[in-house]
């Protein structure tokens, strides 16, 4: 992978000038995704803030071809541009090697988009989707949605005199996505932004379709000041909230993780979202959501302990097994 | 030239071997279901070059249509009933985009109750999404339309989506001899899709679907309705192309024995055939009947409606879908509107919803229909302006 200096050369696919949020996580997802490969690629979007705040007529901030269709559909619409390359490059009327990038949010992906996503995953488009996954409605003014953690106060689970939040746990999408068994499935988010990279140029180099969820934080959903958006990725990853890890071939593997992991309240005190959980008469629920965190930690060191075989995937690959 | 047995789903399938689009994105349902088995089983057999998309919804089918299409690709679907009640969002993103798809419907009821039997509710639910919509008396028709659509979709002066209707099981699962153009003549007549602006096009880069408020919306949806106009006056020099390419004398309507009609049935797709030989029938009595059957629905031929009608003493309009909550069917009240607003005579015109859930319509029902619309002749006054044939009511 290029280094920092290189990468802050290359040519911006998403232009500045775009009406997305100062402290917006997903423009820093979108442009760190685009530096994972140099090939034509053409974007398609879900309805959301990206769309909307990117392609305002007669002004667009993409700088290689985009496409909006409509809420549910970015993966179906991709799949129809995908194949239409596929149609059109077999009778030689395209020469290029294109690439094709599917973007949707966490509502257009983990609730609405679902159907569309898994379509695609199982026919096998050549297609990256990306999910920028703020953990909520936030284009429309912060609902939840299926990948809304417990406890979190949106405006359709909010915290009142006699409910705390969100009642139920967020949707493991990527293991939803895991379980088609595409090629190469992956969890990101922006404070990372080597590893970030690195997946995107895996999943891009890949034959078949890919996936990535990134974490990209929302301070207007999450409630936190604006310039903390890179910290609160960060402090996810750290306590093990947002675990980055992959799913290549099959294979389950963290590519990063914290030597120890810090307790789940430091994530959780910045964001007003959490405020309610601090009460004394929450207690309880705090411990919930670390005992939630612990649980899918101990799951996924179950799931990168083995490989298929039952043998243990961080081992070099060039030992060959010569035990006998 | 020659003539195969074929149902209105092998038809069309027929037309889509034929045309050989570049994609086809689809989804079973019934009565449409053969469409999508016959064409995937071509393509398997390497009868055409086609890429499919089986995708998991009719959602997805017409999402990847407009995705296709936008890229550069010549794409086609087909559907029916609660398909295309479930494609219905993105109907109206094809058309907004100028997409010119091209789309079989084979007619069937919505649900609830469920039922699968042809009638006219899903394609008269889309009448308004900006898709050019074409319903045929039988299956001959299904693949000549099924061809003509594509130069109607994509005639540059037009540019939407096309939809060719059929009813289901009447015409889908009947077979009927179809005469069949050469293969190289439609491919001819067909020519290559020159998309203007594709998405595929990287360096040209464009931005589709973009976001319109208040100060551009308007103006798209005004350029639309106005393609709509236009597809309105550049039908008749396509229809005539076609005519001489296919030796048929199709246009947007059809008219039987009305050049001294006093009384005619105006009506859509299948029940036509029935309704020419009840008009045979009285004109054997001595009785001035007529036919007019829309083929071209959207967009809806006023002038040529009117000047059909506007000897007649009476008319009967027939619906076969309910719009419920208006004042009759819907095809009703375009004539009506047609009617009474160019024509300074008014003379009076009823309608009859009929069919629902694939009922027959049968001869008895038409005889009944003309009966009572010689009544209104007579009298000069519509004596039940909505009426339903053939329900226990």
């Amino acid at each position: 992978m290029a280094n920092i200096k290189e990468l802050s050369q290359i040519p911006e696919r998403l232009t500045g000038g775009h009406r997305l949020c100062g402290g917006c996580g997903a423009t820093i997802a979108v442009r760190q995704i685009l530096m994972g490969t140099k090939s034509p690629v053409v974007v398609g979007s879900a309805t959301g803030c990206l769309e909307v705040s990117t392609t305002i007529y007669p002004y667009t901030a993409w700088k290689v071809p985009f496409m909006h269709n409509a809420f549910e559909n970015s993966a179906s619409n991709m799949s129809g541009v995908e194949t239409a390359y596929k149609a059109l490059k077999k009778k030689g009327k395209i020469k290029d090697d294109i690439k094709f990038l599917a973007f949707g949010g966490d509502g257009g992906t983990y609730d609405i988009g679902l159907q569309a996503l898994s379509g695609m995953l199982e026919r096998g488009h050549n297609i990256l989707y990306v999910c920028y996954n703020n953990e909520a409605y936030m284009n429309t003014s912060v609902q939840r949605s299926g990948a809304t953690p417990f406890g979190a106060d949106t405006t359709t689970s909010p915290a009142g005199k006699v409910k705390d939040g969100k009642d139920r746990i967020r949707k493991d999408l990527t293991s939803i996505v895991a379980a088609h068994h595409v090629p190469y499935a992956a969890q990101a988010t922006i404070s990372n932004w080597k590893d970030l990279v690195t997946k995107a140029e895996k999943a891009f180099a890949t034959e078949g379709p890919t996936f990535i969820n990134v974490l990209a934080p929302c301070f207007r959903g999450w409630r936190y000041p604006a310039e903390k958006t890179v910290e609160m990725a960060k402090l996810a990853v750290d306590t093990g909230y947002w675990p980055l890890i992959e799913v290549e071939n099959g294979v389950w593997k963290f590519t990063s993780k914290p030597s120890t992991r810090k307790p789940i309240i430091e994530f959780l005190k910045p964001q007003k979202r959490f405020a309610h959980l601090f009460q004394d008469k929450n207690k309880h629920l705090l411990e919930k959501i670390q005992q939630q965190v612990d649980e899918h930690w101990a799951y996924l060191e179950r799931l990168t302990s083995v490989t298929c075989e039952g043998e243990k995937p961080s081992a070099p690959k060039s030992a060959p097994n010569t035990a006998s | 030239m020659k003539t195969l047995a074929l149902t209105g789903d092998h038809a069309a399938t027929e037309s889509m071997r034929q045309i050989n689009p570049d994609v086809v994105a689809a989804y079973p349902i019934t009565p449409q279901t053969e469409i999508v088995m016959a064409f995937s089983q071509m393509a398997a057999n390497g009868l055409v070059d086609t890429e499919l998309i089986p995708v998991e919804s009719e959602h997805s089918a017409m999402s990847a249509c407009v995705g296709s299409q936008a890229a550069g690709a010549r794409t086609m679907t087909a559907t029916s009933s609660q398909g295309l009640a479930l494609m219905w969002e993105v109907l109206y993103i094809a058309a907004g985009l100028r997409l010119p798809i091209v789309m079989h419907c084979v007619n069937r009821a919505l649900s609830a109750p469920i039922n699968i039997h042809g009638d006219h509710s899903d394609g008269m639910g889309a009448r308004d999404s900006g898709w050019i919509q074409i319903y045929c008396e039988n299956a001959q028709e299904v693949y000549e339309m099924g061809i003509m659509a594509i130069r109607v979709a994509e005639h540059s002066k037009i540019l939407l989506p096309t939809m060719v209707c059929q009813d289901g099981f009447i015409t889908s699962h009947a077979i009927e001899g179809v005469n069949i153009l050469d293969d190289a003549d439609v491919k001819k007549y067909v020519g290559e899709y020159k998309p203007e602006q594709p998405l595929l096009d990287i360096k040209n880069p464009s931005t589709l679907g973009a976001i319109e408020l208040q100060d551009y919306y308007f103006e798209h949806r005004y350029q639309m309705a106005e393609a709509m106009r236009e597809a309105k006056r550049q039908l008749p020099a396509i229809f005539a192309e076609f005519n001489k390419f296919s030796g048929k004398n199709f246009n947007l309507i059809d008219k039987y024995k009305m050049d001294d009609a006093e009384v005619a049935i105006l009506a859509l797709s299948s029940t036509c055939g029935t309704a020419r030989m009840i008009v045979d029938e009285l004109r054997d009595k001595g009785i001035k009947a007529g036919l007019v059957k829309v083929t071209v629905y959207r967009p809806f031929p006023v002038e040529e409606v009117v000047a059909a009608c506007k000897n007649l003493k009476a008319l009967a309009v027939l619906d076969r879908a309910d719009s419920c909550a208006a004042q009759g069917g819907p095809v009703f009240t375009d004539v009506c509107s047609a009617i009474y607003t160019n024509l300074d005579r008014k003379f009076p015109v009823s309608n009859y919803i009929y069919g629902l859930g694939g009922r027959d319509m049968d001869e008895a029902q038409l005889r009944n229909i003309f009966n009572e619309t010689l009544e209104n002749a007579k009298s000069g006054k519509v004596k039940k302006l909505v009426n339903y044939s053939g329900v226990r009511i």
